[in-house]
This record gives C-alpha cells, sequence and structure tokens, in this order.
C-alpha cells in the first residue's frame, strides 16, 4: 500500500515537476487573446468549427481567420464575449459572404441534351455541361441544397442569387460547386482580385484597365438600382465622377454591341450617370471597410494612382496618409484637367468622399523638399506608395523656346487649375496632338484668346488625343495646323515670341509604333503670327524625391525615368516601395492609374500580411483577352440607335468654363442600359425585356 | 520475423483501433472533413501512440509489476501519457515549429485519446515484449491513420451527394463509417 502512495506522489511529482520547468524553457510568447478566447470555446476539441481542436480555432479567432460565432457549442453569450476581447482591437474577422460570378446570359451555344440528371456535380461528370461555357454555371442549385442557412435559390434566371443577409459565409456552396461560379470571399479578398482568365469576364471588363465589372453595373441600372450600380463600380474604381467624365473608355471598343450595331453600349455615360446620381442627392452612399490592421502606410502623391490606392488600402483596413506636393488633392484630374472637362466642385465632392473613408492627408509637402523617405521610414510608415505622375515637360529643343510667352503644357495647365493669373496674348500656337495639346487649345479659346493653333507634325488620324476631344476643338474654332514641326521661335524686340517658324512635313514610313514617320520638306520653312506658344509634346516623372545618400538612390529608374516596378505587384527593388500611376507607366489614362493604383494596393497587402509579394496566377492585367470569349458575329443583335451625349451649345461653352458635356436623362440611360447584351465570357442575351433590338 | 509481419497486419487491417475495435471514434468523426487535415491527424496520432507506448510499456515493466502495484495502471498511464503530450507539445512549439506548424496543433486533441490509451494496454493485455509493443502502437496507429484519411476521402465525396436533410453532415458520417467497418471484416480471413 505504501509502495502504491509512494508511487503515485512520485509519478504526480515527476509530471508536475517536469512539465512546470518544460513551460518556462520552452516558453514561447503568444498573444495573451488566445488564451482567453480559448477559456471561452467549448474545450471539446470536437473540430466541427473545420480547425483542429480549440487552440486552433482560437489562435483563427485572434489572427482574424474565424469569426467570434466559430465555435458550434457555445452559446451567444460566449459569442459576444469572444467579440469584446476581439472587440476594438485589431483582428475581427471580416465577414465571409457568398458571391455568385455568373451573370446568366444563357446564350452559349447548346451541345448536349442530358436526361434524367438533377445535380450539378453529376452533370459536370458527364462531359461538363450541356452548354459550351466551360465556366458558367449549370444551375441545378447544388449550392441551394448545401446551404444550411437558407441564402440560396435559384432565381428566374436560372443561376443562384445569394441572399446577403441569411449567408454567414460557410463556405458549403463553394465546396459543392463543380464550376467556380459561387466563391465565398471577403470583401477584402474581392476588392483586390485581379481578373484571371479563368474569371467570367465579359468583354468590356477584360479591357477595361481598372477591371470594372461593367455587365453587372449595367444591369444595376437597368434594373432602376443605381445604389447598386456606384457599389459595384466603387469596387474597382473609387473616382466614378471622373472617369465617367474623362475616360477615353477603352472598353467600348470591344463591347459586343459594335460588332453587329453601329455603336457600342455608351458604357462610360452610363457610369457618369449612375455617379452623378448619388452625387445630386446629396448623401453619400456608405462604403464598408474592413476591421483595422494597425499597419501604416504612406502615398506620396495625390493623384488619381495615389487616391485609388489610398482608398482600397483604407477598405481593407490599413491605416493610410496621402503626402501632395500641390496645394489640393487631386493631381492631374485638378490640375491637368481643365474646369470645363472636369469640374473642380466635383472633384472635391469626390475626393472628399474617400477622405471621409478614414484617410490623412497633408497637402504642399514635397518629397525630397519637406520630407523624405527617412523620415517616413522613421515615421512608422510599413510601406511606402509612390504615385507622383510625370509632369515635367519634354522641351522642343529648338532656339527660342525660353522666350517670354513660351508655356509648357502642364505648367499652363496647372497654373489655370491652381486660378493663378497667366499673362497670355492674342494669338496662340499650342504644339502636341495628344490630349494635353486639345485640353490646352480649348482652355485658350476660353480665355478669350482670338486665334488658337494647334501645330501637329503628323496627320489628324495619327492624333493620339480621344476623338470626342478633337471633334469638339474643332466645333469651338480652333486651327489644326497639321505635318508641321517647329523649326525654331522668332524673337521681337523684348525678348518675347512673336511668330512660330515650322517646316512642313511629307508622311514617309511607318516606324516601329506603326505610324508613318514625317520627314521634313526642303525650303518649306513658315511663319505662324502668334504671340504665345504651348509646348505639350508629352512629360516625364520630376525625379526630385531622389534625395542624394537615401535608400532612393538605389530605386531602380527605367530610362524614361519612371520608376521601374514588377507590372503585376507594382513592386520596386526596394521591397516597402511601390509605385503605379504616370510616375511608373509615363503618361497613361486616368483610368490606368485607378486600376495601377488598385495593384499596388494587393501588392503592398501581400507586403504588409507579410505574404510574398507575387503575380496573381493567370491574371489578365487588361494586357490581354481571354481568346473565346472575342466574337467575330453576335447572331439575333438587331439595330438600335445610341443615345447621344447631351452637349451644351457651341456659342455658349466657349465664353466660359462650364462642364461642356452633360449627363444622360434618367429614361435615356435606362435605354441605353437596355442596349447592353449582359455578356460573360460567351454568352450574351439578346432577348432582354428591355432590350429595343 | 514472420511473427512480426502477423503483428504488422493483424493490428493495421484485422484490428484496427477505429473500424475494429472501436476506439478514437471522437477524432476520427472530428477531424475527418477535409484531407488535409485528416493526414496532419494521422501523423500527430503515430507520433503520439509511438511515444506513448514506449514510455507505459516501461513503466509498467519497471514500476508497477515489480513493485506489485498493477492496479494503479489506469490512472498511472493516464497521467503519464497527458503529460507527455503536453511537454512534446512545448518542445515542438519552441525547438522545430516547422514540426509543430504541421501535426503540433493535433497534439492537444489526442491527449487523452482512448484510442492511445487502448494500444497501451493492448501492449501489457497482449504481454509483449519492448519490440512488439513498438511495433503493434506503429501499425494500430497507422491503421487509425489509414482510416482516417481512406474516411475523409468519402466524406469529401459524400457532401457531393444529394443527402437527405436529417442525414447530412455527421448522420451519414456514422453511417459510412459503418460501411467501412463492415469493409473492414473482410479482412478477417487475412491471417
Amino acid at each position: 500500500m505504501i509502495e502504491a502512495i509512494l508511487f503515485t506522489l512520485g509519478l504526480g511529482g515527476v509530471c508536475g515537476v517536469a512539465l512546470s520547468v518544460a513551460s518556462k524553457v520552452f516558453y514561447v510568447y503568444e498573444d495573451p487573446r488566445i488564451a482567453k478566447v480559448e477559456g471561452l470555446l467549448a474545450g471539446a476539441n470536437c473540430g466541427g468549427c473545420g480547425y483542429a481542436g480549440c487552440s486552433s480555432a482560437a489562435v483563427a479567432v485572434v489572427n482574424g481567420d474565424a469569426p467570434p460565432n466559430v465555435c458550434i457549442l457555445v452559446g451567444p453569450e460566449n459569442v459576444s464575449a469572444i467579440a469584446a476581447i476581439m472587440g476594438s482591437e485589431a483582428g475581427t474577422a471580416e465577414p465571409l459572404k457568398s458571391y455568385n460570378n455568373c451573370q446568366g446570359g444563357h446564350r452559349a451555344t447548346d451541345r448536349f441534351v442530358y436526361q434524367g440528371l438533377n445535380q450539378c456535380s453529376a452533370v459536370s461528370a458527364l462531359y461538363g455541361g450541356k452548354r459550351d461555357c466551360q465556366i458558367g454555371c449549370l444551375g441545378f442549385g447544388d449550392c441551394v441544397n448545401a446551404c444550411k442557412f437558407d441564402a440560396l435559390r435559384i432565381g428566374p434566371n436560372g443561376y443562384p442569387i445569394v441572399d446577403k443577409n441569411k449567408c454567414v459565409g460557410c463556405g458549403a456552396c463553394e465546396r459543392v460547386c463543380p464550376k467556380s461560379i459561387i466563391e465565398v470571399r471577403t470583401m477584402s479578398q474581392r476588392l483586390l482580385h485581379l481578373n484571371t482568365e479563368d474569371d467570367a469576364l465579359a468583354p468590356c471588363q477584360q479591357t477595361c484597365p481598372a477591371e470594372i465589372d461593367i455587365p453587372r453595373y449595367v444591369t444595376h441600372i437597368r434594373e432602376g438600382e443605381y445604389d447598386s450600380a456606384v457599389d459595384t463600380i466603387r469596387e474597382r474604381n473609387p473616382l466614378l465622377l471622373a472617369c465617367g467624365r474623362v475616360c477615353p473608355h477603352p472598353c467600348e471598343e470591344f463591347c459586343r454591341r459594335s460588332i453587329e450595331d453601329e455603336e457600342a453600349v455608351s458604357i462610360n455615360q452610363l457610369k457618369r450617370f449612375a455617379a452623378d446620381m448619388e452625387m445630386n442627392t446629396g448623401k453619400r452612399l456608405p462604403i464598408s471597410k474592413a476591421p483595422d490592421t494597425g499597419k501604416q502606410v504612406a502615398v506620396v502623391g495625390g493623384g488619381p494612382a495615389g487616391l485609388s490606392c489610398a482608398y482600397f488600402l483604407r477598405r481593407v483596413g490599413h491605416n493610410v496618409t496621402i503626402f501632395e506636393a500641390m496645394p489640393k488633392l487631386g493631381g492631374m484630374l485638378r490640375y491637368g484637367i481643365p474646369e470645363y472637362r472636369l469640374p473642380k466642385a466635383v472633384l472635391d465632392w469626390e475626393i472628399e468622399g474617400i477622405l471621409n473613408l478614414g484617410i490623412d492627408h497633408h497637402t504642399n509637402v514635397k518629397m525630397g523638399l519637406d520630407f523624405d523617405l527617412g523620415s517616413l521610414v522613421g515615421g512608422g510608415f510599413d510601406a511606402i506608395f509612390m504615385g507622383v505622375g510625370a509632369w515635367k515637360d519634354y522641351k522642343l529643343k529648338i532656339p527660342g523656346e525660353n522666350l517670354t510667352g513660351c508655356f509648357t503644357g502642364i505648367n499652363f495647365l496647372s497654373a489655370i487649375g491652381n486660378q493663378e493669373k497667366v499673362d497670355i496674348g492674342k494669338r496662340a500656337a499650342v504644339i502636341g496632338g495628344g490630349n494635353t495639346a486639345i485640353d490646352c487649345v480649348r482652355t485658350l479659346i476660353r480665355m478669350g484668346v482670338e486665334k488658337v493653333y494647334l501645330v501637329y507634325r503628323r496627320t489628324r488620324k495619327e492624333m493620339p488625343a480621344n476623338d470626342v476631344e478633337i471633334v469638339a476643338a474643332e466645333h469651338e474654332g480652333v486651327e489644326f495646323v497639321f505635318l508641321a514641326a517647329p523649326n525654331k521661335v522668332i524673337e521681337d524686340e523684348n525678348n518675347s515670341v512673336a511668330g512660330l517658324e515650322y517646316l512642313q512635313m511629307e508622311l514617309g514610313e511607318p516606324d516601329a509604333s506603326g505610324r508613318r514617320r514625317p520627314v521634313p520638306v526642303e525650303g518649306s520653312e513658315t511663319v505662324l503670327d502668334v504671340d504665345t506658344i504651348i509646348t505639350a509634346i508629352g512629360q516625364s516623372p520630376d525625379t526630385a524625391f531622389r534625395t542624394p545618400g537615401t535608400r532612393m538612390e538605389e530605386l531602380n529608374l527605367t530610362r524614361w525615368d519612371t520608376i521601374d516596378v514588377n507590372p503585376d505587384t507594382c513592386q520596386s527593388n526596394v521591397p516597402y516601395i511601390f509605385a503605379a500611376g504616370d510616375g511608373a507607366t509615363g503618361p497613361a489614362l486616368v483610368v490606368d492609374a485607378i486600376g495601377g493604383g488598385r495593384r499596388a494596393a494587393r501588392g503592398i497587402d501581400l507586403f504588409l500580411k507579410g505574404k510574398p509579394v507575387t503575380a496573381q496566377n493567370r491574371a489578365l492585367l487588361s494586357q490581354r483577352h481571354i481568346p473565346e470569349s472575342i466574337f467575330t458575329s453576335v447572331p439575333g443583335v438587331g439595330k438600335t440607335k445610341r443615345k447621344p451625349m447631351p452637349e451644351l451649345p457651341v456659342q455658349e461653352r466657349i465664353h466660359s468654363f462650364i462642364e461642356a458635356d452633360l449627363v444622360l436623362a434618367e429614361p435615356d440611360a435606362l435605354e441605353e442600359a437596355g442596349r447592353c447584351l449582359n455578356c460573360c465570357r460567351l454568352c450574351y442575351n439578346p432577348d432582354n425585356p428591355r432590350n429595343a433590338a | 520475423m514472420g511473427d512480426y509481419t502477423v503483428l504488422i497486419i493483424s493490428s493495421i487491417l484485422i484490428n484496427n483501433i477505429v473500424l475494429a475495435q472501436y476506439l478514437g471514434i471522437c477524432p476520427f468523426i472530428g477531424t475527418s472533413k477535409k484531407m488535409e487535415t485528416a493526414t496532419g491527424m494521422a501523423g500527430a496520432v503515430v507520433f503520439v501512440m509511438t511515444l506513448a507506448a514506449i514510455i507505459t510499456w516501461t513503466i509498467d515493466t519497471y514500476f508497477l509489476k515489480t513493485l506489485d502495484i498493477e492496479f494503479l495502471r489506469t490512472i498511472a498511464f493516464i497521467l503519464v501519457i497527458a503529460s507527455l503530450v503536453q511537454f512534446v507539445e512545448m518542445f515542438l512549439k519552441k525547438s522545430i515549429p516547422a514540426l509543430y506548424a504541421g501535426l503540433g496543433i493535433f497534439l492537444p486533441l489526442i491527449t487523452t485519446n482512448c484510442a492511445v490509451m487502448g494500444v497501451c494496454l493492448i501492449n501489457i493485455k497482449e504481454e509483449y515484449n519492448f519490440l512488439q509493443a513498438l511495433t503493434s502502437s506503429i501499425s494500430y496507429a497507422i491503421g487509425f491513420g489509414l482510416a482516417l484519411v481512406l474516411f475523409a476521402g468519402v466524406r469529401e465525396r459524400v457532401i457531393l451527394g444529394r443527402v437527405p436533410r436529417p442525414l447530412q453532415d455527421t448522420s451519414i458520417g456514422l453511417v459510412t463509417a459503418g460501411m467501412l467497418a463492415l469493409a473492414f471484416i473482410g479482412f478477417r480471413g487475412l491471417v
């Protein structure tokens, strides 16, 4: 008996001592909340939550991977206690929500007729479904059966509809779907997802540099759900008012309607319509954002790329501070695009909405002058986004271009945008054929200049500016001088401009860009009688931010002075510096900068979470299209007229900076939305009830 | 050598710890929803069963039997196994984080698992020597892993099927487990 007692005591003692020594020796720091949360879980280690026991579930809750109600056994009191522990602190799980990708156009060609099958999984196993479409919804509702919360039903169009209020994000539907129609994702995952080859993408959405889900928002407009349309656009583009006005809409080039019909759906006008609808009500729609992560990101440059990056980073929960060199945010949107195209009041309203998410900003501070990399890193920023833009005008390199009366495009436009007084003459010539040049001539007209020339060394056909803009400038009385290469600026006695001498050109052989190279004609010197000359022949980034003696000097630049980044992740050779927009790509569209800002936000998010910053698998990056989605004919589509964009009459608009292009009226917008074929990858639906075909 | 082959085959297939002896059902049901979890759990079970068998056999032979206090066997084993697993968990967490990430998270799940306890007691009851005890516990653990992985594979498929609502999830899991057990009866004539 004595032995038994001694043995038991001994064994207990040995075990106790061994464990207490071990807990000292093998101590690893752990978030104290893990222990607290674990104490509130059932402790049954049943695995019903999908994690390996209660401790792993507690770790998942604290890391923000699982919601406070992860345990299926504990009651609401413990759930709220867990939520209180996680409460205002970082890492509360963002709710997972189910999301249907297939729009259900139902016009992909049928391949087989099945009989007697009634499950997606079975149909999928038998040659993958009756339609040609590799990715489309099979419509038997395996997901509906898998859902234990009645959050799914098959809608009238034969594809699943998610009830967001009932969905708990358990993922059962995603697991049973044999295609990738139903996806259970957090908002952050959706916001930072890039278009891939496997997605259900209409051609317009593949083309849009910002990757906006165009068919979805057009459908919302058609149904009169303007708020949902705005939300859908905001998942990809925070600057919808600005883009709705200035975007040259590359998406419309690939609109399937334009294959059979004369004109594409007026996608951008519809975007503007939805955006203006929100602004005109004066009430901002709420923008949801993920819980704070506690990470700090500095965004250098408050232009479209910087605003877009800041917006997406803020929405996924990081803290963002914008540093802007100019007096106000907006970058080229404010200082490069004139008032008549994008009114400052509209831009202010839009930027205010973005800042309202909780984004700090400092203006009138320039990198390299007022602050530098060291102060940002020392200031506790975990990553830096460079959206510095391209603000340095190229020089013509001709004699006399520094005389009084000579300006450069961006300098001129930003001075006007900044409401500075610019001393211009009565007759002006603008050199260049891009959008900046057009903005300059149209601004000059509005400033009351008597005669405005646009001097371009090729022909109208080669002009890189948007066609609508060129036409508008023609209407407003600008005189185009094509095939003219400036030779020198003629000087008067006051060191001012007295004229512009140019050489006539003729088109020769095509060059590398495929455009015919202009060649000068001997002895064709002509003088234009002007007293103001604006050069707008392109820009490059101002690299003053590269303070000597700092790591910024290690930052690789390309030979065009743009920041050399990986185009997929926007990461530079310094791992915590990311860049996008004109400063990384050279002058490009606003919508390119917005898309770049979002790609950079994805890269930064990966970087901040300690994950490898790699490209998304099979991403399209709006550089290429999914071949099977590009059609040559679209049967069943009749001809309809596009709703014309309303404009101010020429006489009214050339004397003021009032916005020249107007928004579509509601009935017109509804009719225009009805022209959308509701395309997906292979299907489209010309039988739409509102379709005018 | 032949004895050991028979021992291995009978422990893995014929006397399978889950499907023939019905021990360790709770982790069998709990961690078999995903193949990934199931393989992790299988690894952890092999690890713990082997360690537990070594230490309990030693304690039984050198302490309980010599002191003639075999009636304390159950309580001593529980204490030893639980402390051992806790100790190993702490050790792995600090020293081999990679291994801990792979199977450490499953360790607390099997601290006082009946399959582990059962195997240790079987080793004593059958009066195995040390090498036999080691072989049998590794084999039983492999048998547990095999059953778990097979079951997880089946369950991943079953979720695709059209299961009547009252039978969904764990209920159909138990039915499936029953059928697997029936299938394992087929190994009875093997040795």
